[in-house]
């Protein structure tokens, strides 16, 4: 009786973080496959060229539409992100054209770029982005691999189970997976029986199934052309592009887990020696 | 505690190795705490400066921010190139020579980072309307420090010199400072 | 305080100066040192000091965060980032303050159902838990301030939601709101007093916090089997015996944490925060933070604007009144074999509307959250007044040395009558 009571006990405190511990999907969910990222787990780590390709359909393919404002010349040279070389990157920001200003005349002017400016804008504000996109803004790409989750779909009582499994492998990578899937989501024909409205496309990850953006890789495989070799394939494109958010999300993930490591392993020699030392003192005791 | 004899080595071992443990953790938890004050990378990465000098005539000065500091960039005159590196150097409170101050070539460029280096307020001088001190440079009205026209301290309680920052020219009339 | 004989002995001159002027030394000693704890405490009484430690980490971690952050509706968003990518460390201190609101109220969920369990709440206690559930609501206030101040979709939305709670006070709840706002509307001037309050209330905690413990230290702590301790031999000193196991349980609490702030520093937050405020745009499912996700669970099941706000503010008031709810006449739930069923049953209600909470409030989502609130309140309404009428507690040891040795608990049912005299002895 007491045994059962005891686990009983234990097993609904482990499940009471856990239960309560994320928001559920959103009211229409639709389960997102999950894919296998280099910088998933506790191990993780970008690969470089990955992002290196990723900035490349990055510039070629979205950045026509999207901004990446949160992001600055620097950043592609830093350590932890694609790490372009550095006279690479300077020169790429000199060729760009920055607004600086005002001069001693009280005017704005245009001088070349520096590693501390930021990636070009492409609109004033959110108005002009509408009005050049009938209507449709296309959002800024910096956290968008932060800003979108891919939820679990499962019974009540199995969401507890896939809350431990994901907190045991440190599951971060729901928005990258988002990102896959909705970039290689798009289907020209949609399903029969729905009805795609005027100006807008069918994608089997986006949330209601329609979508203002056009398939950004409607030139299908060899639309961007790697010089690393990767096969030039849709699927290639959209893992890249997402790594590469990814980054442009959390630019500081390296170095958050690297320490993470030394800490949780300083804290665990830590505790056991507390407990070792406890064990000892109350020994004096007796009893437990 | 009765026991407190027996095995006290072992007890002991535990106790302070543990403990130990926990403060050296507690104290490296604090760096970040610290280290958060210092400068950020997006400060940082504003390190360098480009001006141009083409409007400054001889005997005109003009000053430029950098690094939130101000930076005094004074176009001398040739009277006042030959007065500054006449100084003879063994006399001043902080010896160098004018040369040492300025670039090969391009003496009459002086270029200084505008903070007196007493207590940091910024000395007048720059205007032609400005107390320029005993020395013809550079006099700062917070506790009377008289600096000359190569920048140098001469006289009052500042220890050093307006400092020269890092530059070069990119250009003929444009510089780049950090 | 409580008046055990202080062993306090004043070491250097210094020392013997300064005990005969203010003696803060002889004070700590006192309730620090040599303060008699049960010696039966189990490792959930450990979380009393783990919640000071993160009460410590969140005011360190908030005070240095606010050097950085901006708040303004034009600048909140793009500093919390700023702190993100280029602060020094500054992406670990603010996932170390996000993620320690989270373990704030794991550690203090765990500490509650504690005090439930064990009866802790029970006379002479019953000061000590009002104060506590006083710290719960400033929490609870502090929290939800907090969430708002990053600006991101979920804290506009979210502060929409909570203040547009007081509109549904009668007659005066519009005015209630827009003096609430500074505005029409959730706004940056909204924001700006957010962060004035949230800087604030931490410290109006800290101040409650001591009153907790002072209120405890005139008790003492109760203990697993709810009885007080009779003789010395039922406690101990609490250094090196007390501290040396909450620091044990406090750094594998720690691992717990460093674990989400190292590894998955966003799971416990919601994706659409990491969207900028849009005063235009409501986020088509909003969810508060998890910890709050059973009282938004009953808010919602309720089908009226006002019930549902009485009925979330009654789940916590209700709190107070445990004291005198349960007419038990034993402490501890592990002497009473019919109230534990009631209790995990509880538990499981209170994760059940957390689930809910989360869920959409519509079809059965609604119903389930009709039933699990009925129950919520029931259990402190109905099940607490009359299962401790009529229960018969068994096992009760007679002492806690007694509990510690193993004697005395075989299963033998005692009277009602001793068992009572046993809990009721100082």
């Amino acid at each position: 009786m007491v045994t059962i009571r005891k686990n009983f006990g234990v097993l609904l405190a482990a499940g009471l973080l856990a239960v309560t511990a994320q928001a559920a999907p959103a009211a229409e969910a639709v389960q997102i496959e999950r894919q296998s990222w280099p910088f998933a787990g506790f191990f993780g780590t970008f690969d470089r060229a990955q992002l290196q390709r990723g900035y490349q359909v990055y510039t070629e393919v979205c950045a026509s539409c999207h901004e990446l404002k949160r992001i600055h010349y620097r950043n592609l040279a830093q350590e932890g992100g694609p790490e372009f070389p550095a006279d690479a990157v300077a020169a790429l920001a000199a060729a760009a054209e920055v607004q600086d200003g005002p001069n001693d005349e009280g005017k704005m002017f245009k001088r070349p770029g520096r590693l501390s400016d930021p990636l070009p804008t492409l609109y004033a504000n959110e108005q002009e982005a509408r009005s050049i996109h009938n209507g449709a803004y296309p959002p800024d790409l910096s956290l968008m691999a932060r800003a979108r989750n891919a939820e679990n779909v499962a019974p009540w009582f199995i969401h507890p189970f896939l809350m431990l499994r994901d907190i045991a492998v440190g599951y971060q990578e729901g928005g990258a997976d988002y990102l896959h899937a909705l970039l290689t989501g798009y289907e020209e024909t949609p399903p029969e029986g729905v009805e795609v409205m005027e100006g807008m496309n069918y994608n089997t990850a986006f949330p209601g199934h329609q979508i203002a953006m056009v398939n950004p890789f409607g030139g299908g495989d060899g639309q961007v052309t790697y010089a690393d070799g990767t096969r030039p394939t849709v699927e290639n494109y959209a893992r890249d592009v997402a790594a590469f958010l990814s980054w442009t999300a959390d630019p500081r993930l390296e170095e958050r887990k690297r320490i993470g490591w030394m800490v949780i392993l300083y804290l665990v020699i830590t505790a056991g020696l507390l407990y070792a030392g406890k064990k000892r003192l109350w020994s004096r005791l007796g009893g437990h | 505690m009765s026991s407190h004899a027996e095995e006290p080595t072992r007890r002991d071992f535990l106790t302070i190795a543990g403990t130990a443990f926990a403060a050296v953790g507690g104290a490296m938890a604090l760096w970040p705490f610290i280290a958060q004050m210092n400068p950020d990378a997006s400060t940082q990465a504003l390190a360098s400066v480009e001006i141009d000098l083409t409007p400054v005539k001889a005997g005109q000065a003009i000053t430029v921010m950098w690094r939130g500091k101000p930076v005094f960039i004074r176009n001398r005159t040739p009277e006042e190139i030959e007065k500054a590196a006449a100084t003879p150097v063994g006399e001043l409170p902080d010896p160098e020579s004018d040369l040492q101050r300025v670039k090969k070539g391009r003496e009459n460029w002086l270029v200084l980072v505008g903070i007196c280096t007493h207590l940091g307020c910024i000395p007048k001088g720059q205007s032609l309307a400005d107390m320029k001190g005993d020395y013809g440079g550079w006099f700062c009205p917070c506790h009377g420090s008289h600096y000359d026209l190569s920048g140098r301290i001469r006289k009052g309680p500042a220890p050093r010199n307006l400092e020269v920052p890092a530059y070069e020219f990119v250009e003929d009339t444009k510089i780049r400072i950090g | 305080m409580s008046t055990h004989p202080s062993s306090y002995e004043p070491r250097s001159g210094v020392a013997k100066w300064m005990d005969e002027r203010l003696p803060v030394a002889r004070l700590m000693h006192g309730q620090f040192v040599d303060f008699p704890t049960p010696r039966n405490l189990n490792y959930l009484w450990t979380f009393g000091g783990i919640l000071t430690f993160v009460l410590g980490v969140q005011l360190l971690t908030g005070i240095v965060l606010a050097m950085h952050y901006v708040p303004s509706a034009g600048g909140a968003f793009d500093s919390i980032e700023h702190i993100r990518r280029d602060v020094n460390y500054g992406w670990l201190l603010r996932n170390l303050h996000a993620v320690g609101a989270s373990m704030f109220f794991f550690a203090v969920y765990v500490h509650i159902f504690r005090g439930l369990y064990y009866g802790s709440y029970k006379a002479p206690r019953e000061v000590l838990w009002i104060i506590g559930v006083i710290i719960y609501l400033v929490m609870m206030a502090t929290a939800f301030l907090g969430y708002t101040l990053p600006w991101g979709q979920m804290s506009f939305w979210g502060a929409t939601v909570i203040t547009n709670f007081f509109s549904a006070i009668p007659l005066v709840g519009e005015s209630v709101v827009q003096w609430l706002w500074g505005g029409y509307a959730v706004s940056g001037v909204t924001l700006n007093r957010f962060y004035s309050l949230h800087y604030l209330l931490p410290f109006v905690l800290v101040g409650l916090v001591a009153l907790h413990i002072w209120a405890l230290h005139v008790t003492g702590q109760n203990n697993p089997t709810g009885i007080e301790p009779q003789t010395r031999s039922d406690t101990v000193p609490m250094s090196p015996y007390a501290i040396s196991k909450d620091m044990f349980a406090l750094a594998v609490f720690i691992i717990l944490f460093a674990w989400f702030v190292f590894f998955m520093p966003d799971y416990l937050g919601h994706a659409d925060n990491y969207n900028q405020a849009n005063p235009l745009v409501t986020p088509s499912h909003i969810v508060p933070e998890w910890y709050f996700l059973p009282f938004y669970a009953i808010l919602r099941a309720v089908p009226s604007k006002l019930g549902g706000v009485v009925a979330m503010v009654g789940a916590i008031a209700i709190l107070v009144f445990v004291p005198w709810l349960d007419t038990s006449r034993v402490r501890s739930t592990k002497y009473r074999p019919l109230y534990f069923w009631f209790f995990w049953a509880f538990v499981f209600t209170c994760l059940a509307l957390g689930y809910l909470g989360a869920k959409p409030a519509e079809g059965v989502y609604v119903t389930w959250a009709r039933v699990f609130t009925f129950y919520y309140f029931a259990h402190f309404l109905i099940v607490m007044p009359i299962v401790g009428v009529i229960e018969t507690p068994t096992g009760m040891p007679r002492s806690i040395s007694d509990d510690v040795l193993g004697k005395g608990n075989g299963g033998s049912a005692l009277s009602p009558a001793t068992a009572a005299a046993a809990a009721e002895k100082r």
